[in-house]
């Protein structure tokens, strides 16, 4: 009993700093998806390329963890910008199909060169002191990094939550998600919400990509073997809901550790039979509008 | 009634084939002759090209966008490999029909739900249905092999006389007469009235759901068509190969059959042909120098498609003739 219970909390906890995880990284793609309308395929390429910042900052420039997670999100948002103005923009009133197939395109080419530079093969780096093995809390220990994952990830959602809805920005991010021709009609620049908000949900996607690699390991074929849970934390929780992201991240999350460690063989079989029954419930995703 | 035998006039006009269609099998046959050592290739190139046709008619013709076509594909594998495999029934054509009814069963299954949606919610779920049976065919071993693939398929002699050689010979030719004669099929249904209501759908479905069109009965009826071909040509994979494994069923299988036909030229049938070739003949001289410079290729190429080629290498074929003929630069 003792030892299922023990199971039980670092099921928990595993599941928990997943979920914080997949937030991080899924949130960004939500907001584009929703403001914009884009099917962004690419941003599990911009998390994998966040992920490699970090190793080349810290294994080849000295910089400590922390700071290269930070300098990471400003080199992914920064590159993002030109990319959003001068080839996405182009695509916004493109179909569906045209926005997957310009997408998978850029994640081979992504995938491609960083194959090219750093090899197929997840990198490693060595972590700071602190974040190593366990935190001995006085009533309990717990594995270090993973909590460390799950406050980074607190620290981010309060963050977001707050300038979502209480700054001028935010109440305009979710006017022009609402309805964008009576944003823009009311003097909402929407194209500069669109820079903001993509080189943010790009810069957040380089922090998850970063925070992954003591986790699940970034390899170049992360940008498409994670694609899938993003898209369905995306599509499960609601378009442009960052609280539903937040659920759906967690729903995810818990079930898929569970899954794997009572039902190791089939255990994402289940993940996917909750995705298509939630989709076909409600297709706007549990917190999306219809 | 004069206004109806207009339509079939033209219907029949667009019936007739154009010299230029009988290129593609002209040089299939000269592959044949020319180059005996690309036949186990041209076989593989000859079944994805019926895998791309089948998208074709759901995603060229009637616009249903879709990430998880590779689910009926596998299902056809699947099912003319199991058959053989467990129940030692290895007769290649009633093989091929056990893959077709595979792969219909589960589009009428699947589509009966998926094409109630759309958009976003519609790609998702194909996509999700896709990998879920992958996972299922993970996790039911005892009947798909698992992770390990399925074992044990022998397939007889086509026709209870020609056995498969080393050079794949029998199987070219078999590989080719079946996409022909589904690409006759094809080619007849997309030219027929129900072909037409298909590209109404695709262009403008308010306006057919105004004419009185059953729209959502139209897209199944073509979503079930498609999956059963799709799983003839998975039926076609496994008995090719004699083998079966979880990648029949995968993401990355449906993103490629989406791009061969974005290649090409969907909406076209030959642009299935055309783009299917290119890609895997380049595939197999490029990735052999450098799999990295083919990858970036690849992707490179899907961006440009994307911007400037909307149509694929058969559409700006088309525009640079229409644009000679004209007489403009």
């Amino acid at each position: 009993m003792e030892q299922f219970a023990k199971a039980l909390v670092s099921i928990l906890f595993d599941g928990i700093a997943y979920a914080m995880l997949l937030f991080i990284i899924s949130v960004g793609l939500s907001v584009t998806m929703g403001l914009m309308g884009f099917v962004n395929l690419a941003h599990g390429a911009f998390a994998m390329v966040g992920g490699y910042v970090v190793v080349s900052l810290m294994n080849q420039f000295g910089v400590p963890f922390l700071p290269a997670l930070a300098l990471s999100f400003i080199i992914v948002a920064a590159a993002s910008i030109p990319l959003e103005r001068l080839v996405y923009s182009r695509l916004y009133a493109a179909g569906e199909l045209d926005q997957v197939l310009f997408s998978i395109g850029l994640v081979f080419m992504t995938i491609a060169a960083v194959t090219f530079i750093y090899g197929p093969n997840p990198p490693s780096i060595e972590m700071p002191a602190l974040l190593k093995g366990q935190w001995d809390l006085g009533f309990g220990r717990f594995p270090a990094y993973r909590s460390f994952t799950i406050i980074a990830g607190a620290a981010i959602i309060i963050v977001l939550w707050t300038a979502f809805e209480k700054t001028l920005i935010g109440a305009r991010i979710r006017a022009a998600v609402d309805n964008r021709t009576m944003a823009q009609s009311i003097g909402i620049d929407v194209d500069r919400l669109f820079v903001l908000t993509f080189a943010v949900g790009s810069g957040l996607a380089a922090i998850g990509g970063g925070l992954a690699i003591e986790i699940v390991g970034v390899s170049p074929t992360f940008a498409i073997y994670y694609l899938v849970y993003f898209l369905i934390v995306v599509a499960v929780g609601g378009l442009g809901s960052t609280f539903g992201v937040f659920v759906a991240a967690l729903i995810l999350g818990l079930i898929d550790t569970a899954g794997k460690y009572f039902w190791p063989d089939g255990g994402a079989f289940f993940i996917y039979l909750i995705t298509i029954a939630i989709l076909l419930v409600r297709p706007a995703g549990l917190f999306g509008r219809e | 009634m004069a206004r109806h035998s207009d339509i079939h006039q033209f219907l029949r006009k667009t019936e007739r084939w154009h010299p230029a269609e009988i290129l593609p099998w002209l040089a299939a046959i000269a592959v044949f002759f020319l180059l005996p050592e690309y036949l186990v290739l041209g076989t593989q190139i000859l079944i994805m090209i019926l895998f791309a046709l089948s998208l074709d008619l759901i995603l060229g013709y009637a616009g249903i966008v879709t990430l998880g076509h590779a689910a009926y594909f596998g299902a056809g594998a699947y099912a003319t490999g199991m058959v053989s495999a467990h129940l030692g029934w290895g007769e290649p054509i009633s093989g091929l029909l056990i893959g077709a009814t595979g792969g219909a069963m589960l589009g009428l299954v699947s589509g009966a739900i998926v094409l109630r949606y759309h958009g976003l919610t519609l790609l998702m779920l194909t996509l999700a249905t896709a990998i879920l049976l992958q996972e299922l065919a993970n996790a039911t071993e005892i009947w798909t092999g698992g992770f390990d693939g399925l074992t044990g398929i022998s397939i007889w002699p086509l026709f209870g006389q020609f056995e498969n050689d080393l050079y794949g010979r029998t199987y070219y030719w078999y590989a080719l007469g079946v996409l022909f004669i589904v690409f006759l099929f094809c080619r007849r249904l997309v030219r027929s009235p129900f072909g037409r209501t298909l590209v109404g759908i695709r262009e403008n479905v308010t306006r057919m759901h105004a004419i009185g069109t059953p729209v959502y009965g139209r897209l199944l009826q073509v979503y079930v068509i498609s999956s059963a071909i799709a799983g003839i040509s998975g039926a076609l994979f496994a008995q090719s190969n004699a083998y079966v494994t979880l990648d029949v069923l995968s993401f990355a299988r449906s993103g490629a059959v989406l791009i061969f036909l974005i290649l090409g030229g969907s909406g076209r049938l030959y642009g299935a042909f055309v783009g299917t070739f290119l890609y895997l003949v380049l595939e197999d001289e490029l990735a052999k120098l450098s799999p990295e410079f083919w990858e970036f290729g690849i992707g490179l190429v899907l961006v440009l498609v994307v911007l400037f080629f909307r149509h694929g290498v058969l559409g700006a074929l088309e525009d640079l003739a229409s644009r000679l003929r004209s007489g403009r630069p």
